[in-house]
């Protein structure tokens, strides 16, 4: 180096390049969508309609963001979210009690990364064939247990009390409402799973940033070897990172459910996609040991605001949702591509 | 050395081993649970042809789509160590494109449908080579390239559909998606022999093989060794083009309507699993086509199982789950490295158990 100075700044890694990208971008989408738009994009309370909307998807996604670092994939959350909404609503409304259901939402997101985890890492088996294979499984036990169990195809409703108190409850902000055309004030509201997802948010990037086994993951998902080498327990690691994607996956089912109220055999379909998609915005590499958790969270972010931004303005076709949500996961993949490439070119130059 | 090589020969049946057993034991378990599943007749169909029918005959038509599939998704697989999750997204456009220029004008005539499967598999060449483009000049990974087009695929064939899910009828559209009169085989199984020929003819006279494994093997080696590695990963998305506006247009032809939602649902998935139910190494480098086309029999094999054990449509995913698990498992190295040891240490007690009671005698 010629320059080389005591007060150079360190320069910023792939992982915080990538993320503040997407976090660049998503506040001038938003920004813009403010200025030309205008509706409901003035009132904060879009903004938590957003998060209210997308809780147990930003929870899934941390999970997948985990996986994603390591160098893995997890294609089975949506599908565990579907089983986990089916089976609590049914034990609800058949007698059971608020907290066993969570402990049961908790116990099948767990078993499901118990599995996978197991057999990725310690039999090495390809991890897209064995998640999808927890996918099949899962998506068929939620139709089984929806036929055996209330033979209807009909959408299964809570009717536990507990459980309606809960998902009624919501936090008010008060001071961030707006006013409405009678002069009342509306306070913002922000339901609980959003509480859950921010906490989810919050210690995966500890466990990420801080915590032993979160370098680890870094490390096995930038050089599988080297880090074998250093002493690293990877089928380990590896395990727990599936374990830990598949008990978000239960929380999420529990959130979605507390979102929705209802259990219908379809639920959360298509949503590992979505998951994998908010993740490679927010700056995670599929190749692994490059990602960050705030990144992600931005990334789902994104991802639903462009759909919200396409339906207010006005493009009312049913295909320029997913078109357009296509386009923009183009753009980003492909900017990604090019800051990458373009920072090992000048590494190498300098 | 030569007993030594003689023996692992005996023992290693190559990458075909797992769909093999896999295919052996439904049909002994289907001989076993009703001997009458494998019963194969001639009889006359709706317009009075005469044709085979049978569970055999369902499962191997049923397939033909998959089949084909998986030989484009193979090459995919061996050249980008990475699988592509649009195909069913593109063969749904390639199928629209297909109805759409079948219903332009009026009348549907033999010159008019070979144009149409020749206009879908240029529109589907042309998607393929989009994702060909970002894997192989961007460096992207093929699942998350082709992410994209799984992501709005399905909406552009709603676009050019217009909002509708057309029908077409006519005799030689129905001829492709069932049968040729006069022929009592379904027309999608000979389409299938004859991909398979001319896939086969390929690497027979090109070095297509051989150049996809090197590259799949090692990229920069095949680089220095002079092959163009861009253009041989770009080519297997383009030939997974042409596989999937095939595959597409026969499925719109064996309904006689394009449906953009329900076209090859999740035919993505079965594909990728057919390829590794095949053997085959998800991860790149050598392949063998046939194993793929035994994998996609297998998973239709067991779809039609269940349904002949009156499991319902939407529960038959389970199951399938539980029989793939076991499958990968069997295959699995460390699996089958256990396993030898185990036998190994069977081999050595018994033999020790043996000795012992010749010296007792």
């Amino acid at each position: 180096m010629m320059r080389s100075n005591d007060k150079r700044r360190e320069p910023l890694t792939d992982t915080q390049l990538l993320m503040a990208i997407t976090i660049g971008i998503f506040l001038v989408m938003y920004l813009l969508a403010m200025v030309f738009l205008q509706g409901g994009f003035l009132h904060t309370q879009q903004l938590f309609d957003l998060l209210n909307d997308n809780a147990s998807l930003i929870i899934v996604s941390c999970g997948l963001t985990i996986v994603m670092i390591g160098g893995g994939i997890d294609i089975s959350v949506g599908a565990v979210t579907s089983l986990v909404v089916m089976s609590c609503v049914l034990y609800l409304n058949n007698g059971g009690n608020l907290f066993v259901s969570m402990i049961m939402a908790l116990g099948i997101g767990l078993a499901f990364g118990l599995v996978h985890g197991f057999l990725v890492s310690y039999l090495e088996i390809q991890p897209f064939i064995v998640t999808l294979a927890g996918m099949f499984f899962a998506r068929g036990m939620t139709t089984i247990v929806d036929n055996k169990i209330t033979g209807t195809v009909e959408p299964q409703k809570v009717a536990h009390e507990g459980f309606l108190k809960l998902q009624e409850a919501k936090i008010e902000i008060p001071w961030l409402g707006y006013t409405a055309k009678n002069g009342n004030m509306i306070p913002a509201r922000m339901e609980i799973g959003v509480v859950v997802a921010l906490l989810c948010v919050i210690v995966v990037f500890i466990l990420l940033k801080y915590i032993r086994v979160g370098r680890e993951f870094y490390a096995m998902g930038g050089n599988q070897t080297s880090s074998l080498m250093l002493g690293i327990n990877v089928k380990r690691a590896r395990f727990i990172s599936y374990v830990i994607s598949g008990l978000l996956s239960g929380i999420s089912g529990y959130v979605f459910m507390m979102h929705t109220g209802a259990a219908n055999a379809t639920n959360a379909a298509g949503m590992e996609m979505n998951a994998i998609a908010s993740s490679i915005i927010g700056g995670t590499l599929l190749t692994g040991g490059v990602g960050n958790v705030l990144g992600t969270f931005f990334g789902t972010l994104t991802l639903t605001t462009i759909k919200k931004i396409v339906v207010s303005s006005g493009l009312n076709d049913p295909w320029w949702q997913s078109i357009t949500t296509g386009g923009m996961l183009c753009f980003f993949i492909l900017l990604q591509s090019v800051v990458l490439k373009k920072r090992e070119k000048d590494k190498k130059a300098g | 050395m030569k007993d030594k090589n003689i023996k692992s020969k005996k023992i290693n049946f190559g990458q075909l081993t797992i769909p093999l057993i896999a295919i052996a034991l439904l049909v002994i378990f289907n001989l076993i649970r009703d001997p009458g599943f494998f019963f194969v007749g001639l009889s006359h169909n709706n317009d009075g042809n005469l044709v085979l029918q049978g569970n055999l005959i369902s499962i191997i038509n049923g397939a033909s789509e998959l089949a084909i599939l998986a030989m484009g998704m193979t090459l995919v697989t061996a050249a980008c160590g990475g699988q592509d999750i649009s195909v069913g997204a593109a063969a749904a456009i390639a199928g629209s494109v297909f109805v759409k220029t079948l219903k332009s004008g009026s009348g549907i005539n033999g010159g008019k449908f070979i144009a149409a499967l020749f206009l879908a598999c240029i529109v589907a060449m042309i998607f393929g080579s989009l994702n060909g483009t970002l894997v192989a000049i961007f460096k992207i990974q093929p699942m998350i390239a082709t992410l994209i087009l799984y992501t709005c695929g399905r909406s552009i064939a709603y676009w050019i559909n217009g909002g509708a899910t057309p029908t077409v009828s006519s005799p030689i559209v129905s001829a492709m998606g069932s049968f040729i009169p006069g022929i009592p085989i379904p027309t999608p199984v000979l389409i299938v022999i004859l991909m398979a020929i001319i896939f086969k003819l390929i690497f027979r006279f090109t070095s297509l093989e051989l150049f996809t494994q090197s590259v799949g093997i090692n990229g920069s080696a095949a680089r220095l060794n002079g092959i163009n590695t861009t253009f041989i990963k770009l080519l297997s998305f383009i030939i997974l083009g042409v596989c999937v506006a095939v595959a597409g247009s026969i499925g719109v032809s064996r309904l006689g309507l394009i449906n953009h939602e329900t076209l090859l649902l999740d035919v993505e998935m079965d594909a990728i699993l057919a390829v590794a139910i095949g053997g085959n190494n998800l991860g790149g480098g050598k392949f063998k086509i046939s194993g793929s086309i035994i994998g996609a029999y297998v998973i239709q094999m067991l779809t039609i199982t269940l349904y002949a054990m009156k499991v319902p449509s939407t529960d038959v995913k389970a199951y399938k789950a539980i029989v793939i698990i076991i499958l990968v498992v069997i295959g699995s190295p460390v699996f089958k490295e256990k396993f030898a040891k185990f036998m190994n240490n069977m081999r050595k007690n018994v033999k020790g158990i043996n000795v012992k009671g010749a010296e007792k005698a």
